[in-house]
């Protein structure tokens, strides 16, 4: 930093604010925001430069770009920027009174508890080599598929399978996945104004399918209550919860939070990572005549999803790079911090945008192309840019299930793309994602078809 | 061949212990904060491949190799 902190501007109003492309309706950006996010934050780098603000209802956002302040931002410790608070949205989807985020400390307990630790990844690898296979076990030889069902259907199987159990992701079918998608519909951007706003239909929707879920749990609990104790090997979390007596209410919303960081962010990275493979035939035999080597020696899935497979880790993170699960990660700040040499005060919202930033031409030559070749040999191009490459995130909230997602993702395409090949049934430019929540999703339609591959 | 040094970022150590499994040895974990100790941050170029994977895959980005 080349400026002093006493010299450094103090006020908000001394950080640029962006200009207007749908007009203030009295909630500032909102509008826009529930329209075209991703036009607004390119528009706050492109008028602001590092950092620059808009404005959410009556609250104050400000974004910054570049290594040098998303190095403050996401090294910043919780006492200084506080992650809950800046999510309004989820706590209606969560339930009152279910803690859905803990602190960097709890949540590295959890991450031990919960089994994402390294030791425990060989036994989720063979989970999800599973699961996979019983997707696709009705496939026959060719077809079509909806990606945003199929991949959102197959990670609530994963997630529940490895976070919460096999015995309960056994009660689950497609009734729990449909419900939890349309939980995270919910996540309209009118929750800054307030999360419980009165005749928005995708709240009231949102508000239903927690029914739907909590009924869901009930059925599941009443049978657990039916069946009687089982040894000790037998049980998983929902019998560890049953037996403190927590109602279904609140055992469905500690599921849904326990779900949910890994469950529309990797069903999202799985479909746009076969889209970018069907729209790039030629890296994506290089990644199959990858896969095919890899296996010739009929080794398990289980087994090389936890190891180097770099054609199709290149052609992931190139995936995450280009369509980041989550568009915008926010702090509401605690306590005055500097960042890109202005001091912000406490109560503003803070933050940085992944979809920005992973697109940032300086950091990233021919930042609109698909180019795995950024991540092999000596580029490296993730770690090179360790604070603007941020699909995960970075510092102390980086995602803790980034290795588990990764592995997730080399065990589905180790299934599929040796066993199927794909080919989109709608233009290309037609896959795109629906951004008018904050829980992006495909948008529909986006339909592929599969074909067995000759002698699979 | 020049030597290099093991570095660990503790701002950044989730205590995920995947660098436990890629280079047995040169790497412990401190059960007290749940973050890792370099035991041997100059384990020679014969490991170096190991430490490499360490680096690559630690879900934190928490590990980088310094070059003497």
């Amino acid at each position: 930093m080349t400026t002093q902190a006493p010299d450094l501007p103090g006020a908000i109003s001394a950080i640029p604010e962006v200009s207007y492309a749908v007009a203030d309706d009295g909630t500032g950006h909102l509008a826009e925001m529930r329209v075209d996010p991703i036009g607004l934050f390119e528009r706050v780098h492109a008028e602001c430069g590092s950092i620059g603000r808009f404005r959410l209802a009556d609250k104050d956002v400000v974004l910054v770009f570049g290594a040098e302040a998303h190095e403050q931002f996401f090294r910043a410790p919780e006492s200084t920027l506080d992650q809950a608070a800046a999510y309004p949205f989820m706590t209606p989807i969560f339930g009152k009174g279910v803690v859905f985020d803990a602190s960097p400390e709890e949540r590295q307990q959890m991450l031990k508890n919960q089994a994402l630790k390294g030791d425990m990844m060989r036994g989720h690898a063979s989970t999800i080599e599973h699961e996979i296979r019983r997707m696709v076990a009705g496939w026959g030889d060719e077809g079509e598929i909806d990606l945003l069902d199929f991949f959102a259907e197959l990670t609530i199987y994963t997630t529940s399978s490895c976070l919460i159990g096999k015995p309960f992701r056994e009660e689950l079918d497609g009734r729990f996945a449909q419900a939890y998608h349309d939980l995270e519909r919910g996540t309209d951007a009118l929750a800054y104004v307030d999360p419980y706003l009165e005749g928005v239909e995708s709240f009231e929707v949102r508000d239903r399918a927690r029914e739907t879920l909590v009924g869901l749990v009930q059925d599941i609990i009443d049978r657990r209550r039916e069946r009687g104790t089982v040894p000790r090997e037998e049980r998983d979390l929902l019998d560890v919860l049953i037996s403190i007596d927590m109602t279904a209410d609140y055992i469905t919303g500690v599921f849904i939070s326990m779900m949910f960081a890994g469950h529309h962010t990797s069903s999202g990275t799985a479909a746009w990572t076969l889209i970018e493979l069907m729209r790039h035939p030629d890296y994506t035999a290089q990644v199959v005549a990858e896969l095919d080597e890899l296996y010739a020696d009929g080794s398990e899935v289980s087994f090389q999803a936890l190891r180097a497979i770099p054609k199709l880790e290149a052609a992931l993170k190139e995936a995450l790079r280009l369509h980041p699960p989550l568009i915008i990660l926010m702090r509401v700040v605690q306590e005055e911090i500097e960042l890109a040499g202005h001091l912000v005060p406490p109560g503003t919202i803070v933050a940085a945008s992944p979809r920005v930033s992973n697109r940032l031409a300086e950091d990233f030559p021919r930042p609109d192309a698909f180019d795995p070749a950024r991540y092999l040999d000596q580029r490296q191009e993730d770690r090179v840019n360790q604070w603007t490459w941020i699909p995960f995130g970075a510092g102390r909230h980086r995602c803790v299930g980034n290795a588990f997602a990764m592995m997730q993702l080399k065990a589905i395409f180790s299934v599929l793309l040796r066993d199927y090949e794909f080919e989109m049934t709608q233009p290309s430019e037609d896959y795109r994602d629906d951004v008018s929540k904050m829980v992006i999703q495909l948008a529909k339609p986006c339909r592929v078809r599969y074909r067995r591959r000759a002698g699979r | 061949m020049a030597g290099y040094r093991v570095v660990a970022d503790l701002g950044l150590c989730q205590g995920h212990q995947m660098c436990l499994g890629e280079a047995p040895g040169v790497f412990a974990m401190d059960a007290a904060t749940d973050q890792v100790v370099v035991t041997d941050p100059t384990p020679g170029p014969d490991r170096r491949a190991e430490v490499e994977a360490a680096v690559t895959y630690c879900p934190a980005m928490a590990l980088s190799i310094q070059e003497d």
